[in-house]
């Protein structure tokens, strides 16, 4: 029986890692004994929150994996708040909930144990920052959203989470928050989530509107039971949730963040970029899938922007020279394969993709984390080479990652590619095309990756006195490399170098290879689980068993797993590997054998324009820039404007009338009514005495006239009105 | 027998050719003449009804209204000396200080 | 000749009043102011006649003695005083002479309107009591209800030779005493005041000489007053 304190434990205990060693970061300051309390509260609550997921997932298995465990903590909105009775309130209510079924097992496993590992390795990646407290404080902070996400048992709770991880990795790629390059990828990260949450929101809006609930088992009961009801409405909001999905998965045409994400350190691309925020939205699709199985448009749109993202991230990996840049558009191109996944029906493909991902992309990223470590802070890969005699541990572990990545029979990548790849092929053959071809670049670009940097002879600086330390790192001189700032390689991690000269390259400490050992192993088997039919294996795989609960079935009718025939598996899969074994081969002659990159050379000038497309990425980068971000920033001076002129002119002007009428109005009032009302009567005055005054003109028989008259007047008066 | 109205018609003659004189006539002196003739007229008036109503008060009167004309006529003269001597003129438009 | 004699009266005032009416027509129109006096002196010479045939002998008299011999006197002295010779070039009329004209013409119209002719005593009687002297009595009258009031009563006397020039001095002295008395004091101060305002101011070369002046005929006095007695 799944325990619920258990399970609540499992989010709680990084949340209070972070909390703790986040005041610990404001007060302490780097020394060995206080890395080693950090260490003791991230390393400590995330391997116990591994340990308690693992116990979770194992009692869960007890008990019977085909119903869902689901245990509500608290009622968050409760019903009616606010004393409403009627409307959309009074039906409103959400509880703070977590869920325990297969998918969320998965999901579980994958983010505790990778992340615990990625943990481990950073003790020893980031042991000269001095950020070092605040690093782990956000790292645990990010595990704790997670968490959230992959156990809550209704959107919103998952929202929640998604929300948190966007959060954090702002933070964690900005961590360096006083290099601008690395502030503005931040930036950038959080706005490009933002703009898919927004599709994400109204798509919460519409199921609640739809089911009246955002509970996973109430939805998925209803859409289930009743999918004519829902099939017209099933469209927009899966196309919304969708939005979200290509926001924090970075598809197109929302992908733009990741490679600038690569300005964080490199436990942060592992951990978020690779393994566990970016599959994010691969989970949400799958955990959905009732929903999306309902409207075959969407799951079109899903599957043609993954194949699509597949192969526009897989070229734009063939020109990167920086080491990150490569392995993140090889993880927009990994994403672009697990949407595809999902977009053709193959959910668990999707899922077992994920995992397969997370391990030997975790792998690669903290490989060449330790790669970047050895040379001293150089991610230029032309820079590099021969390393594998001076790093044979990594050299090792990321061959296993490269052969897995590129889908070679036996190791872990190949599975679950091929899962997909062969779903893909049911649902459309051109679809199919576009994936192989991408698989095919991806060896491709991955072993140029792996020639480059650890065949061949060490190409790097000989120079005295350049320093490319990370920036964080005390007491050492900021240069920033120059070399970098060409070819649009301007966000880079600047290295763990802590060497103030030019060194020869070293490995790592054990904290990082041990990680890498333990990564590649699991590269290796981690495939296992989903031995095909066609090789041997049963139909469905155990994997897709495992995840079989999560596909409810659809009015009545059980989710089918695709059976194809053997042959045809047979032959796809031949072709595939046909085109991976064709991508390695063309590598190794383009940057193996030839150690002066003669023939990539020649191509890149011969097909120059094409060359200069692919380095700059198809400057989509500088399309936005142009168009969404100009357009904004003019709304925005717009809207700035219309506050100043019309808003505040509308304030200015009333103030100009109340002041024109009031000041000048009273002051003129003043001067021509008042005032003229008291000259008036003074010019009234001097008028009338000017007129009496005439009266007395000095002729004294004027006056005695006027009596003479006046006598006469008033004798007439008397005498003939009296009568 | 003149009747007293005849009298009396012949005193607003007189009364009011005297009248006439003094807002007609430039000279001050002939101004002062007017009035003389303008009190005559009154005690015309005086005498006839005293005549009339058998009464000696009308008389009486008219005795004192002779001594009034007398010092007035005295007192107007001398100013009018005054004047000449002061503004060498006995117009009467020529003597309007007191203006406004 | 009988209606000739009954109407004399009226004759004679007819005549008189036709002079002293052009007379002072004429008063008022002269340009010279000698002229005008003379004409004046002829109106009050006309007036005393009508004052006679009201039975005003004494008044007719006074009339006669202070305007035409006093006051007429006085306006000549005057005018001579008053250099004239320049008076006959400027006009006659002042500037009001449209309004005197039409104050006149109402006036005179006032007056002839107002006149009512018919309603009047006996003459005989009239004349009479002008020569009487009143007498004032005391009288007690016993009312109806018992009580007892005292009245003034005149009573008009006609001893033998009393004319009108003793009646109205025994007037003047008994009933008006006090307006006598009065008018006398009046005189006295316009007297006073006439002489006030027609001093002369004397020049300063008059002040130093007056009294050299002065002396000077004391001294000549005095000089006579010897030689007489010497």
């Amino acid at each position: 029986m799944v325990s619920p304190a258990i399970l609540l434990a499992i989010p709680l205990l990084p949340a209070l890692g972070a909390l703790v060693n986040g005041v610990r970061a404001f007060a302490n300051p780097l020394t060995p004994k206080n890395r080693t309390i950090t260490n003791l509260f991230s390393l400590g609550s995330t391997g116990l929150s591994a340990l308690l997921a693992a116990w979770t997932v194992i009692s869960y298995v007890q008990s019977g994996t085909a119903h869902a465990f689901q245990h509500v903590y608290y009622t968050w909105i409760p019903a009616g708040i606010g004393h409403v009775t009627g409307g959309f309130i009074a039906n409103f209510s959400i509880d703070f909930a977590f869920r325990i079924d297969t998918l969320s097992c998965t999901m579980l496993m994958i983010v505790t144990w990778i992340g615990f590992l990625i943990h481990v390795y950073a003790t020893g990646y980031m042991s000269h920052e001095t950020g070092y407290t605040r690093f782990f404080t956000y790292l645990n902070l990010f595990m704790f959203m997670m968490l959230l996400l992959v156990l809550g048992a209704n959107y919103l709770v998952m929202f929640v989470g998604w929300e948190g991880v966007g959060l954090c990795s702002y933070l964690l790629i900005g961590f360096y928050y006083d290099k601008n390059f690395a502030a503005d990828a931040g930036k950038k990260a959080f706005i490009t989530n933002r703009i898919g949450d927004f599709g994400f929101i109204l798509g919460l809006f519409f199921i609640f509107n739809t089911f009246g609930t955002l509970d996973y088992g109430k939805v998925f009961a209803l859409a289930s039971a009743h999918p004519q009801t829902y099939a017209s409405i099933a469209t927009a909001i899966c196309l919304l949730l969708f939005v979200g999905a290509c926001g924090k998965s970075a598809q197109v045409p929302l992908y733009v963040w990741l490679p600038d994400a690569m300005a964080g350190p490199t436990p942060v691309s592992a951990l978020i970029h690779a393994a566990t925020m970016v599959t994010a939205g691969v989970y949400m699709v799958v955990r959905s899938n009732v929903l999306f199985r309902l409207s075959p448009t969407a799951m079109g749109v899903v599957a043609v922007v993954g194949a699509v993202t597949a192969l526009f991230a897989a070229t734009i990996g063939l020109a990167q020279n920086d080491i990150k840049k490569v392995l993140a558009y090889s993880t927009v191109s990994q994403l672009g394969y697990m949407f595809l996944g999902a977009g053709v029906g193959a959910f668990t493909a999707a899922i077992f993709h994920v995992m397969t991902h997370a391990f030997f992309k975790a792998c690669l990223f903290l490989g060449a984390g330790s790669v970047i470590h050895g040379v001293g802070g150089e991610q230029d890969m032309r820079k590099m080479g021969g390393l594998r005699k001076y790093m044979p541990k990594t050299h090792f572990t990321m061959l296993i990652a490269t052969l897995a990545i590129a889908g070679i029979p036996l190791f872990a990548g190949f599975y679950s590619k091929d899962e997909i790849l062969s779903g893909a092929y049911a649902f459309s053959p051109a679809i199919w095309l576009i994936g192989a071809f991408g698989a095919g670049l991806t060896a491709f670009y991955m072993f140029r990756l792996y020639y480059m940097t650890f065949w061949g002879e060490y190409r790097g600086a000989q120079v005295e006195g350049i320093e490319t330390s990370e920036p964080e790192h005390g007491g050492h001189n900021l240069i920033p490399d120059q070399r970098h700032l060409d070819q649009g390689d301007e966000h880079t991690d600047k290295g763990h170098g802590h060497h103030a000269h030019a060194h020869e390259p070293h490995e790592s400490p054990f904290s990082m290879t041990g990680v890498l050992m333990v990564l590649a192993f699991l590269s290796l088997v981690g495939g296992w689980i989903g031995w095909p039919a066609a090789l041997g294996g049963s139909i469905p795989t155990p994997f897709q068993r495992w995840l079989k609960p999560v596909l409810l079935p659809l009015g009545g009718s059980e989710f089918e797993f695709h059976e194809a025939s053997k042959g045809l598996e047979i032959l796809l899969m031949t072709l595939s590997v046909g085109i991976a074994l064709f991508g390695i081969w063309q590598a190794t002659r383009f940057y193996l054998k030839d150690q002066s990159w003669s023939i990539p050379k020649r191509l890149a000038t011969n097909l120059a324009p094409i060359h200069r497309v692919l380095t700059n990425k198809y400057y989509v980068d500088e399309l936005y820039n142009a168009t969404v971000i100009r357009g904004t920033l003019l709304f925005a001076t717009f809207l700035a404007l219309f506050d100043v002129y019309v808003i505040d002119g509308a304030v200015n002007l009333v103030r100009h009338a109340t002041v024109f009428v009031f000041g000048h109005g009273s002051r003129l009032f003043d001067t021509y009514v008042v005032d003229g009302a008291v000259n008036g009567v003074a010019y009234t005055a001097k008028g009338g005495s000017t007129m009496f005054r005439r009266m007395q003109n000095g002729f004294v028989q004027n006056y005695a006239a006027i009596m003479g008259a006046g006598i006469v007047l008033l004798a007439v008066v008397y005498l003939f009105t009296k009568a | 027998m003149p009747s007293t109205s005849s009298y009396l018609i012949l005193s607003g003659a007189l009364f009011s050719i005297g009248l006439l004189g003094v807002i007609i006539r430039r000279n001050m002196i002939t101004v002062l003449m007017s009035i003389e003739l303008m009190l005559n007229a009154v005690n015309i008036n005086f005498i006839a009804f005293s005549h009339q109503l058998a009464s000696l008060e009308g008389q009486i009167f008219t005795i004192f209204v002779i001594t009034v004309a007398a010092g007035e006529a005295a007192v107007g003269l001398a100013i009018i000396i005054q004047l000449y001597r002061l503004k060498s003129t006995v117009n009467v438009d020529e003597v309007r200080e007191l203006n406004g | 000749m009988d209606s000739l004699t009954a109407n004399m009266p009226l004759l004679v005032f007819m005549i008189v009043g036709a002079i002293a009416f052009a007379s002072s027509i004429l008063v008022v129109a002269m340009r010279n102011p000698v002229h005008s006096a003379l004409f004046l002196l002829l109106t009050f010479l006309c007036v005393a006649v009508l004052f006679f045939m009201r039975g005003a002998e004494f008044v007719g008299t006074v009339q006669v003695l202070v305007y035409a011999g006093g006051i007429m006197v006085l306006f000549l002295f005057v005018v001579m005083l008053i250099n004239v010779r320049h008076l006959p070039d400027e006009r006659v009329l002042s500037s009001f002479w449209k309004g005197g004209f039409a104050v006149f013409l109402g006036l005179f119209i006032l007056m002839i309107t107002l006149v009512r002719p018919g309603v009047y005593h006996d003459e005989v009687a009239n004349k009479n009591r002008l020569q009487a002297i009143p007498k004032h009595v005391v009288r007690r009258i016993h009312n109806a209800d018992g009580t007892v009031t005292r009245k003034n009563i005149v009573r008009y006397t006609h001893p033998k030779g009393v004319g009108n020039s003793e009646a109205v001095g025994t007037l003047l002295y008994s009933d008006y005493l006090v307006p006598f008395e009065i008018a006398s004091l009046f005189l006295l101060v316009a007297m006073i005041g006439a002489i006030v305002i027609g001093k002369r101011e004397l020049s300063a070369v008059e002040e130093e000489t007056a009294p050299a002046y002065m002396l000077e005929r004391v001294e000549t006095e005095k000089e006579v007053k010897e030689s007489m007695s010497a």
